[in-house]
């Protein structure tokens, strides 16, 4: 699904965030990716979503080489990486209903279709009786849900997670870890970064560790 | 929340595995994409309006200010179409008026009148009295009562010698004129066509200053518009930056900006359309008896229907190329990461 080859980042300034990562996630993979704060863990998941672009090496997304993809062709590769995040980034003056819809509102698809795919979205992490309520009052764990489901509306091949359970008690981050495995369970690659190492050990999933830009951790399959 | 029941993705209809048989997600095909252009672009006409009448004080303020400033021209239009209308009125009566020497006798008056219907190039000769001159100038003037304090007529009587039509040529009046000169009994010859020249004259640098006032309100529009349209564009940051994150295009983002300014235009047009016909029906009663005291039919005329789109259209121009110089300049700055 996902190759890094050689990977490095560089920042100006001789900032080195990433250098020479390689690894490969299968379709429908789940891994965590771990590491101290600063360890390029964020970078990476920027580069997958073309948030950046690396300074060396090569992405290939769906055996397409990153590299090949224009700056008009950015916003295409980015509807196919849903990406959820710590703050979750919902726009807060519209209802949880248009947030979810948003991705499908981009990509001009039909108000009826819209409907019937946000429904559903919100039906699978149970905030469907949510639908007109504006994010601000939602809890944390709801809030996160609904970034969950703006993620997965458009159906992405891959899901992209940053820090998703930080602001999150453990039986909450439980809740959603365990949403972002059903996703995996019907055919999504799923990549979570995330340094709550005692959740990550818990579910003896596949690791990715980054120390200071540097893949450490033989990639230890389970 | 203790009761909630388990979350459970469906992995039927929605499953992500199950789209990828059809079209990549995320990337309609082009028919599909032509086909959704017009709703697409409806549908961000009616959300920006929408937007917009969510804070009506301030996008009336900014509409007010376009609306201003396209009035400004679009009335010296008026003024100036009016006039010229006005000398239309006028156009082709040039006129020679034949002032007799003061105490000439009416009946030399109209033997002269004969001599001159009979020349070539005069097609009719009126004859003005010294009496029926001073009757218009009483009734004309108001000066009724200080004029009856007069003993003696002071006013010659006058001819007005129309000219044909092939003789009404400056040059051929300007001959007319020395041979009414050269006549006995005659005190002054006047040409009533010097002073159309002139005014002609003058309309022309009128207009020429439209175009150039115009030019620069159009300029100050662009820079409302823009300046409008920046500060929105900070406002909605993270909005744009959000939106970007799930995969909207450059076009998608710059659309409700550039239909913003498109209202913004389109409403302003509007009250320059209100204001300048407000200002002509103020002015309309007090200009027609003001003609009417000159003997004139004359009224004044508004922006006609072909008039107010043109002003709209350029107000939606405007408004449009405005967005845009503040679209190009700022969305590039915003970027997630």
């Amino acid at each position: 699904m996902i190759r890094f080859d050689r990977v490095s980042k560089s920042y100006p300034g001789g900032n080195q965030a990433l250098s020479e990562v390689s690894f490969e996630l299968e379709p429908a993979e789940f891994v965590y990716l771990t590491g101290h704060s600063g360890a390029g863990k964020s970078t990476l998941l920027k580069l997958i979503a073309m948030l950046e672009r690396p300074t060396r090496g090569q992405v290939l997304f769906g055996g397409r080489n990153l590299a090949k993809v224009s700056k008009w062709g950015i916003p295409y590769h980015r509807r196919k990486v849903g990406l959820i995040f710590q703050d979750h980034k919902l726009l807060q003056d519209r209802t949880v209903f248009d947030n979810v819809a948003l991705p499908l509102v981009i990509s001009g698809m039909g108000h009826r279709e819209i409907r019937r795919r946000v429904q559903a979205a919100l039906d699978q992490v149970d905030l469907l009786h949510k639908e007109k309520a504006l994010p601000i009052a939602l809890s944390g764990g709801e809030q996160q849900r609904v970034g969950i489901a703006r993620a997965v509306v458009g159906r992405p091949p891959m899901l992209v997670a940053d820090e998703p359970t930080g602001n999150l008690d453990p039986a909450l981050s439980r809740e959603i870890l365990g949403l972002f495995e059903r996703f995996q369970q019907v055919g999504v690659t799923v990549m979570v970064a995330s340094h709550d190492h005692r959740l990550i050990r818990e579910t003896g999933r596949r690791v990715l560790t980054l120390e200071q830009g540097q893949m450490i951790a033989p990639e230890l399959h389970d | 929340m203790a009761a909630r029941r388990p979350l459970r993705p469906k992995p039927t209809a929605s499953s992500p595995r199950s789209e990828r048989r059809g079209a990549r997600p995320g990337a309609p095909g082009f028919l599909a994409r032509l086909r959704s252009w017009p709703v697409r672009h409806l549908q961000s006409l009616v959300f920006t309006l929408g937007r917009l009448s969510r804070r009506p004080g301030a996008s009336l303020m900014t509409a007010g200010v376009i609306g201003v400033a396209l009035a400004l021209p679009a009335a010296m239009y008026v003024l100036v179409d009016n006039t010229a209308g006005l000398a239309g009125e006028w156009e082709g009566v040039s006129r020679v008026s034949v002032f007799m020497e003061p105490g000439s006798p009416e009946s030399e008056a109209a033997r002269l009148r004969e001599e001159l219907e009979a020349r070539d190039g005069v097609d009719r000769v009126e004859h003005i009295t010294a009496e029926a001159a001073m009757e218009e100038f009483v009734e004309r003037s108001g000066f009724g009562d200080a004029l009856a304090v007069l003993e003696d007529n002071p006013l010659p009587p006058v001819l007005v010698v129309h000219p044909t039509e092939a003789e009404a040529s400056p040059a051929a009046l300007r001959e007319l004129v020395a041979a009414l000169e050269g006549l006995g009994g005659v005190d002054l010859v006047q040409v009533d066509t010097q002073w159309i020249e002139r005014f002609h004259a003058m309309l022309e640098i009128a207009e020429r200053g439209i175009v150039v006032v115009a030019l620069l309100l159009a300029f100050a529009v662009l820079i409302v518009v823009g300046n409008t349209i920046r500060l929105e564009i900070q406002n909605r940051r993270e909005e744009i930056e959000v939106t970007k994150l799930v995969g909207a295009t450059d076009a998608f983002i710059r659309r409700p900006f550039l239909y913003t300014g498109l209202w913004y235009g389109i409403i302003g047009g509007l009250i320059a359309i209100l204001l300048v016909s407000g200002a002509v029906w103020v002015l309309h009663e007090p200009v027609r008896s003001l003609a009417g005291l000159y003997g004139s039919g004359f009224s004044l005329s508004g922006l006609g229907p072909l008039q107010s789109l043109q002003v709209m259209t350029v107000g939606a121009l405007l408004g449009w190329a405005g967005s845009w110089l503040a679209v190009a300049r700022h969305l590039k700055e915003i970027e997630p990461g």
